[in-house]
């Protein structure tokens, strides 16, 4: 049991009378990368939201470490060590790439309602935001606006923040999403490097990446769990390549439409 | 990152030495526009020019630095100028203790007010404050001691810290002038703080402000009930400078007045609420001959901004210049 850290107990949600997650279980392993995939609408962000709390399930249980999260708070899951990224980049388009990051990092200082303190005290932070940001190769971006960067580096940036928070448990929903090759190569090989001590969770729907990068794939279909395994036992699932290869081609006829 | 030293926050380097010259001029023109104004100008006008200006920068710490759009600001803004004058008037208080009194009624309103009013979003948020509003103006028509109709007249401005007449004008001047400061230097703290930091992240993309574990709803209370305590001081200086307070000043319109100003001179900007709340003013003043044609001219005035500087007078020149935190 030790070496799960997030368990979802038959998680089901229904938005008036669609179930868009029926009763899925789910078990992360500590340490690994684990890849969400599915067809479009298969429900794989609205179970990353059941899972980082920003939905309620309608019915059954979430564990994290083995402590019940079911009914927390956003802001308190970020707290236990559980921090998402969104599909759509999410920086602070105004602030610098540095101040990004502190903004993650500054929690910490345990000053954030001392609203009659200068923001010069959050200089102390410059040097591990910095760090951060070198991680991740945006060191010469430290004082450029993140709307003004270009997107592949604002996921990197996005990624940084992140690691900002130690987070235990990292949960990237569609990482590469809307990438370039030549960005797609940059994310897949920063995810190989902060996994290191932490646990991954991505929604995600480049294979060539799940294929590099996930120890474990679980293929969501109509808001249930059609398959789990490594990506060689999955990808031969003769029902994953029906629903997953049938439904895309279907996808894609409909948008030349 | 010894090069960024005298910058509260992280300028881009391309654009620091502008934003370092047009921040020292905007703070030159205010400091010198406030300690000369009374001698080229009628005291009583530039202490209300003040005044708003220090409704408006309140009103601008919570839509220009939280994202959130009040319509229902007046009631702290008059709420608490008929808490000062009562004060002031039924029970003898000194005029600073007035204007104590008046900030503490605005801030307890303003963390009821925004308890209630920080569960919803955009339009909906906007809806809830006014409503609550229109409430405060109604006990201000209603209970005994404001005065109904005809408001809370002669009220004493005293002496300062018991020996500084209030009734020489330019010691009331000076006065005011101080209260706007040290409110404008209070906002502007506030603005660049820890907490002003996390504003801005709210501001700018919520949800993953939610998803780096802050607890957005708390941090959206306390900037309400700091811009409602501010907007309260305010309108308990005006109600001493000019010895009354009115329904005017809890009306919807002094609401919807004091959005105006925000937007003219530019919200999310440091300077352009003080500048907005002077063009206001000023328009009023100038155009008081031409009776209610006056709302017609400010009503063309915010279209024009609107269509030509969405930005507001402020942000639009920091735009052009590229300057930061102006």
């Amino acid at each position: 049991m030790d070496d799960t850290i997030l368990e979802a107990r038959k998680i089901r949600i229904s938005f008036g009378g669609f179930v868009a997650v029926k009763d899925v279980d789910l078990k992360i392993k500590r340490g690994s990368i684990h890849a969400i995939i599915g067809p479009n609408g298969a429900g794989k962000t609205t179970l990353f939201n059941l899972l980082t709390k920003f939905h309620r399930p309608t019915s059954g249980q979430i564990l994290f470490n083995g402590q019940d999260i079911t009914s927390r708070k956003p802001a308190e899951i970020a707290k236990l060590g559980i921090v998402r990224s969104f599909q759509i980049s999410a920086v602070f388009p105004h602030l610098t790439a540095l101040e990004n990051v502190r903004v993650a990092l500054q929690r910490k200082l345990g000053m954030n309602y001392h609203f009659w303190r200068s923001q010069k005290i959050l200089r102390q932070l410059d040097a591990e935001a910095m760090a951060r940001l070198e991680q991740v190769g945006l060191q010469d971006f430290a004082h450029t606006r993140a709307v003004e960067m270009p997107y592949g580096r604002k996921r990197a940036l996005e990624i940084a923040t992140t690691l900002g928070l130690e987070p235990e448990l990292m949960l990237l929903d569609e990482p590469t999403q809307g990438m370039g090759t030549e960005d797609v190569g940059t994310v897949t090989e920063l995810i190989r490097k902060v996994r290191e001590g932490r646990t991954i969770v991505m929604v995600e729907h480049n294979l060539g990446v799940v294929s590099t990068l996930a120890d474990t794939i679980t293929v969501l279909n109509r808001g249930e769990v059609l398959a789990e395994g490594p990506y060689e036992v999955v990808s031969k699932n003769p029902q994953v390549m029906e629903a997953y290869m049938g439904v895309s081609a279907e996808e894609a006829e409909g948008t030349d439409a | 990152m010894t090069d960024i030293a005298e910058f509260e926050e992280d300028v881009p380097a391309q654009d620091r030495g502008r934003t370092r010259i047009g921040q020292a001029v905007l703070w030159i023109l205010l400091l010198g526009f406030v300690l000369l104004a009374p001698f080229f100008l009628y005291p009583v006008f530039v202490m209300q020019l003040l005044c708003f200006a220090l409704f408006a920068c309140a009103f601008n710490l919570l839509i220009g630095f939280t994202g959130l759009l009040s319509f229902g600001h007046a009631a702290f803004f008059g709420g608490a100028a008929y808490i000062c004058g009562h004060v002031l008037t039924a029970w003898g208080f000194p005029p600073l203790l007035g204007i104590i009194a008046g900030g503490l009624f605005a801030a307890v309103l303003g963390l009821v007010v925004g308890a209630l009013a920080i569960r919803r979003q955009g339009i909906y948020f906007a809806m809830i404050t006014l409503a609550l509003a229109q409430i405060v103006y109604f006990f201000a028509l209603q209970l005994p001691f404001t005065g109904g109709e005809d408001g809370l007249q002669g009220i004493p401005r005293g002496y300062l810290l018991g020996f500084i007449n209030l009734n020489d004008s330019l010691n009331m001047y000076y006065f005011v002038a101080v209260v706007f400061l040290v409110g404008f230097l209070a906002i502007y703290r506030t603005i660049h703080s820890p907490f002003g930091q996390v504003l801005q992240a709210i501001r700018e993309n919520e949800p993953r402000a939610l998803s780096l574990g802050y607890n957005v709803d708390r941090f959206k209370l306390i900037a309400f009930v700091l811009s409602a305590t501010l907007a309260g001081v305010a309108g308990s200086t005006k109600a001493i400078v000019f010895q009354f307070a009115s329904l005017t000043d809890v009306h919807w319109s002094t609401s919807g007045e004091v959005i105006l100003m925000t937007l003219v001179g530019g919200m999310g900007t440091i300077f352009g609420p003080v500048l907005g709340a002077f063009i206001v003013v000023a328009l009023q003043h100038v155009l008081t001959g031409i009776g209610s044609w006056v709302q017609v001219v400010i009503g063309a005035t915010f279209v024009a901004c609107v269509l030509v500087f969405r930005r507001g007078i402020i942000g639009e020149i920091a735009r052009l210049l590229k300057l930061h935190s102006v």
